[in-house]
C-alpha cells in the first residue's frame, strides 16, 4: 500500500529506490513504515521534513485507535463484542504469521542457505514463543552468530 | 479489555516501563510487532501491569484499525494507565509507551539511514542486514503464536487455532482483503462459534 501511494501515483520516488530504502527500513530497529517515513522526509527536507513525515503517520492513526479502544472498552460487557474481538485476535494472529512466512520465502536467496536459516528461525522460535526468553539475550545470541556467519560467507 | 486491574504505579515503575521500551526499540527490527512476544513477557508475565486479554484486545484493535501497526504499543501504554485509575494515567501511558518505543529506533534511523545508503557495498553493512533478516520472520511467528495461545485450551479452543490457521493460509496464499478476513472473524466471535 506505501509503494503503491509512494511511487505508483505520486511518483515521490522510483521502485528501486523504493526497494532500497524498504530494506533499509525493514532490518534497521523500528517500525517500518515509520522509518521509511523518516528517511524519505529526512533525504528531501532534512530534520524539519522528517518530524513532519513522522508527525503525519502517526497522529490521526493514534486519535482513531483511541477511539476504537475506547468504544470497545464501552461494550465489552457484551459477549458478542467480546466474541468478536476474540475472533479478530485470531484473524490478526493468522495475518502475521502469514507475514512471517511470506518473509521466509525472501530467505531462499540468503548467502548461508535456507536451510541454516530455516535452523536460526526455529532457534528463536523455540527461545521467544516457548520458552519465552527476554528478546535480548535471544537477539544477542542468535544475531550476532547469523551476522558473524553471513559475515564470512560474503565475499 | 473487560476487566480493569487496579494497580498504583509510582514514577519509579513508570520509568521502568519507560526504560524498557527504550531498550524493546533498539531490538525492534522487523517492527515494533515483533517484540510483542518480549512485552508479553515483561508486562503480562512479569510485572501484572497487564492482563493476557487486555494484551490481546490492544494487538487486534492495532490491527483492526488503519495506520502503522505499532499502535498496539499506545493502547498498552493507555490500558496500563487505565489500569492506575483514570484517563489522565492513560494518556501518560501513552505517551511513555510511544515515546520509549520510538524515540531510539527514529534517532537510529535517522542518522543511519544516510550512513548506510552511502556503505551499502561495504561486507559488514550487507552482513548485517543478512544476518538480522533471518531472524525477522520467526519473530513474527512468536508473536502470532502468543497471540493465539493466549485462549490455550486445546480442548475448547480449537477453533479459534483453526480461524487462525485458515487466515494465516489464505493471507500467504492469496490476495484477499485483510478487512474482509478481520470481518469474517468478528462475525464468527459475536456469533459465539470460536
Amino acid at each position: 500500500m506505501v509503494q503503491r501511494e509512494l511511487v505508483e501515483k505520486k511518483r515521490w520516488m522510483t521502485n528501486e529506490e523504493f526497494i532500497e530504502e524498504w530494506a533499509v527500513a525493514q532490518v534497521l530497529p523500528g517500525p517500518n513504515v515509520i522509518n521509511l517515513a523518516l528517511m524519505f522526509g529526512g533525504r528531501h527536507f532534512g530534520l524539519r521534513g522528517a518530524m513532519v513525515s513522522l508527525a503525519g503517520i502517526l497522529t490521526i492513526p493514534l486519535l482513531v485507535v483511541l477511539t476504537l479502544a475506547f468504544t470497545y472498552s464501552q461494550f465489552s460487557h457484551y459477549p458478542a463484542v467480546v466474541g468478536a474481538l476474540r475472533g479478530m485476535a485470531a484473524v490478526a494472529g493468522g495475518l502475521i504469521a502469514a507475514t512471517g512466512l511470506k518473509l521466509l520465502n525472501s530467505l531462499r536467496k540468503h548467502p548461508l542457505g535456507f536451510r541454516a536459516c530455516l535452523g536460526i528461525g526455529l532457534l528463536c522460535f523455540i527461545a521467544v514463543a516457548l520458552i519465552r526468553l527476554p528478546l535480548v539475550y535471544v537477539l544477542l545470541v542468535l544475531g550476532t552468530t547469523g551476522i558473524g556467519l553471513t559475515y564470512r560467507k560474503l565475499n | 479489555m473487560n476487566e480493569v486491574l487496579s494497580l498504583q504505579m509510582g514514577w519509579p515503575q513508570w520509568l521502568q516501563l519507560f526504560l524498557h521500551f527504550l531498550v524493546l526499540s533498539l531490538l525492534s527490527v522487523g517492527g515494533a510487532i515483533s517484540t510483542a512476544p518480549d512485552m508479553h513477557r515483561y508486562l503480562v508475565d512479569q510485572q501484572n501491569w497487564l492482563t493476557d486479554s487486555q494484551f490481546n484486545t490492544a494487538i487486534a484493535i492495532a490491527q483492526a484499525s488503519p495506520g502503522p501497526n505499532v499502535l498496539f504499543v499506545a493502547l498498552m501504554g493507555w490500558q496500563i494507565g487505565l489500569n492506575n485509575g483514570g484517563l489522565l494515567t492513560g494518556l501518560l501511558g501513552t505517551f511513555i509507551t510511544m515515546l520509549g518505543i520510538l524515540l531510539p529506533s527514529t534517532t537510529l534511523t535517522y542518522s543511519a539511514a544516510r550512513w548506510s545508503h552511502d556503505n551499502r557495498d561495504k561486507r559488514a553493512v550487507r552482513a548485517f542486514k543478512l544476518g538480522m533478516a533471518i531472524l525477522v520472520p520467526a519473530l513474527l511467528i512468536s508473536t502470532a503464536w502468543l497471540l493465539v495461545s493466549a485462549y490455550a485450551n486445546p480442548s475448547t479452543d480449537w477453533p479459534l487455532w483453526l480461524t487462525a490457521l485458515v487466515a494465516t493460509l489464505i493471507v500467504w496464499k492469496t490476495r484477499t482483503h485483510i478487512l474482509g478476513l478481520l470481518g469474517m472473524g468478528a462475525l464468527l466471535g459475536a456469533l459465539g462459534i470460536l
